[in-house]
C-alpha cells in the first residue's frame, strides 16, 4: 500500500485552493485608478507637499492636521518648501476640496478601489453635496 | 540511490511550495515601504485671538423677553449645523433659554426680585475652570485647552456620555440619530456631527482662530461680552469690576467662566 501519490495530489489540491484568491486576481488585476485632477489642481501644479509624498502620506498629514487644529488651534501649515497653507479639509479656497474640487474623481476613485472607507465625509461637508 | 532520489523529491517539493507561496508573500510585503517623514511646522494664524482664560459676561438687563434671545440662539445654531429634530428628547442644544429658578438652583434668595425671577436667561457651556466633564471623559475627547476653552474633539468621542453625567449644567447633548436630515441650511464651513457623538458650545473656537468674536457675542447688540478673564484690562474684567454678577451653581466648585449681570 502506497498512499504517497494520493497525499501529494491532496496537498497540491489543498495548496491550489488556499492560494486561489491570489492566482485568481493576478492575471486580470485591474490597474490602480489614476485620480483625476481638477483644472484648479492642475494649474496649481503642486500640492502642499510633493506628489509622491502626498500619495503615500496624505492620511498622516490629515491626521496631524486635525489634531493641530482641534487641540491646539493651529491652522497654518508651513510646507517643506516654506509656503504657508490654510489647514482645512473642505471649506474655503485654500482647503483640500477647494483645490481638488471633485471628491468623487479625486478621492473616492482610489478609496473605492482599495476598499478604504474613511469616515471624513460623515461630518465634513463636501461642498458639492451641500444641501442648500 | 533510492535515498538521493528521495531527497531530490523533497527539495523539489519544497521549491514548488515556495513558488506557489511567493506571490502571496509579495502581496503582503508590498505595503511595507514608507515615504520618509517631513518635519511638520504648524502655527496659529496671524490674526487669531488668543487668551489665557476666555470668559463671557452676559448682561441680562438688556434682555426683556424670549424674543430678544431667539436671534442669538438661531445664529449659533445655523453656523454650527445644529439640527432641529422636532423631538424634545433628541434635542441638540449649544445655547438655549432657561428660567432663573432652573439656571441658578443654588441661589438661596427665594424672594429675589420679580424682574430677575421672570427674566429669560441664556445658558450655555460654562467652560468651567475646573471642568468635571474633562475628568469624566475616558478618551480625552473632551479636554481643556490652554486658553481655557473646554473643547471636544468630535473625532474621538465614543458616545459613552460620562461627560453628560458629569456636567452639572446639562450643557451637553447627545446625537441619538443622524443630525443631517434635521439641518435645514448646511454651513459647509463647519462639520456636522454623527449619530452617537456628544456635542456642546465650543466658545466658537473656530472663529477665534481666524480673528472673530463668538457668533452669539456678535449678534447680541452688546448684551454679551467676551474676553480674557486673565487680563485685568480686558472688557470682561472691567464689566465684572463695575457690576454685580452671579454664576451658575458656584457651590459645586467648577468655576464657571460665564458670568451674568443681574
Ligand atoms: S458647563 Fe458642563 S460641559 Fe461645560 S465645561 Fe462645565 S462641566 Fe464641562
Ligand atoms: S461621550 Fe464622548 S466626550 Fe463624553 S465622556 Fe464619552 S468620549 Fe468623552
Ligand atoms: S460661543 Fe459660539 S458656540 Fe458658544 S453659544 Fe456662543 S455662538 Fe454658540
Amino acid at each position: 500500500m502506497n498512499d504517497k501519490s494520493k497525499i501529494v495530489i491532496g496537498l497540491i489540491i489543498f495548496l491550489a485552493i488556499i492560494t486561489f484568491p491570489f492566482w485568481y486576481n493576478m492575471g486580470k488585476a485591474t490597474s490602480a485608478p489614476e485620480p483625476k485632477l481638477s483644472d484648479k489642481a492642475k494649474a496649481a501644479k503642486v500640492c502642499v507637499e510633493p506628489k509622491e509624498y502626498m500619495k503615500a502620506e496624505h492620511m498622516h498629514i490629515l491626521d496631524n492636521w486635525r489634531n493641530e487644529v482641534v487641540r491646539k488651534g493651529n491652522r497654518t501649515y508651513k510646507s517643506s518648501t516654506g509656503k504657508e497653507y490654510n489647514i482645512s479639509l473642505s471649506s474655503g479656497e485654500e482647503s483640500c476640496l477647494g483645490c481638488h474640487t471633485d471628491k468623487a474623481e479625486f478621492c473616492d476613485k482610489c478609496h473605492d478601489y482599495a476598499s478604504v472607507n474613511p469616515y471624513c465625509w460623515d461630518c465634513h461637508i463636501d461642498p458639492k453635496e451641500e444641501k442648500k | 540511490m533510492k535515498n538521493s532520489r528521495r531527497s531530490f523529491l523533497k527539495i523539489a517539493g519544497v521549491s514548488a511550495l515556495g513558488l506557489v507561496i511567493k506571490p502571496v508573500f509579495n502581496t503582503f510585503a508590498s505595503s511595507e515601504e514608507h515615504a520618509e517623514h517631513l518635519k511638520p511646522d504648524f502655527s496659529k494664524k496671524n490674526n487669531a485671538l488668543t487668551g489665557k482664560r476666555w470668559g463671557m459676561v452676559i448682561d441680562t438687563r438688556k434682555f426683556q423677553s424670549e424674543e430678544d434671545l431667539k436671534p442669538i440662539i438661531d445664529a449659533c445654531n445655523s453656523i454650527h449645523n445644529i439640527p432641529d429634530l422636532k423631538v424634545k428628547n433628541h434635542e441638540i442644544k449649544w445655547i438655549w433659554e432657561d428660567e432663573y429658578e432652573h439656571a441658578f438652583t443654588d441661589s438661596e434668595n427665594e424672594y429675589v426680585n420679580e424682574r430677575v425671577k421672570h427674566l429669560p436667561f441664556l445658558v450655555l457651556c460654562n467652560h468651567c475652570d475646573d471642568p468635571p466633564c474633562v475628568r469624566a471623559c475616558p478618551t480625552k475627547a473632551t479636554f481643556k485647552r490652554e486658553d481655557g476653552i473646554v473643547l471636544m474633539d468630535f473625532h474621538r468621542c465614543i458616545g459613552c456620555r460620562f461627560c453628560m453625567a458629569a456636567c452639572p449644567y446639562g450643557s451637553r447633548s447627545f446625537n441619538f440619530r443622524d443630525p443631517r436630515p434635521g439641518i435645514e441650511h448646511q454651513n459647509p464651513d463647519y462639520p456636522t456631527r454623527t449619530k452617537g457623538v456628544v456635542e456642546k458650545c465650543n466658545f466658537c473656537a473656530e472663529r477665534l482662530a481666524v480673528g472673530k468674536m463668538p457668533k452669539c457675542v456678535e449678534v447680541s447688540n452688546g448684551a454679551i461680552a467676551f474676553g480674557d478673564l486673565d487680563d485685568p484690562d480686558s472688557t470682561v474684567r472691567k464689566l465684572l469690576k463695575e457690576n454685580y454678577t452671579i454664576r451658575r451653581k458656584p457651590s459645586l466648585g467648577t468655576h464657571p467662566s460665564v458670568f451674568y449681570i443681574v
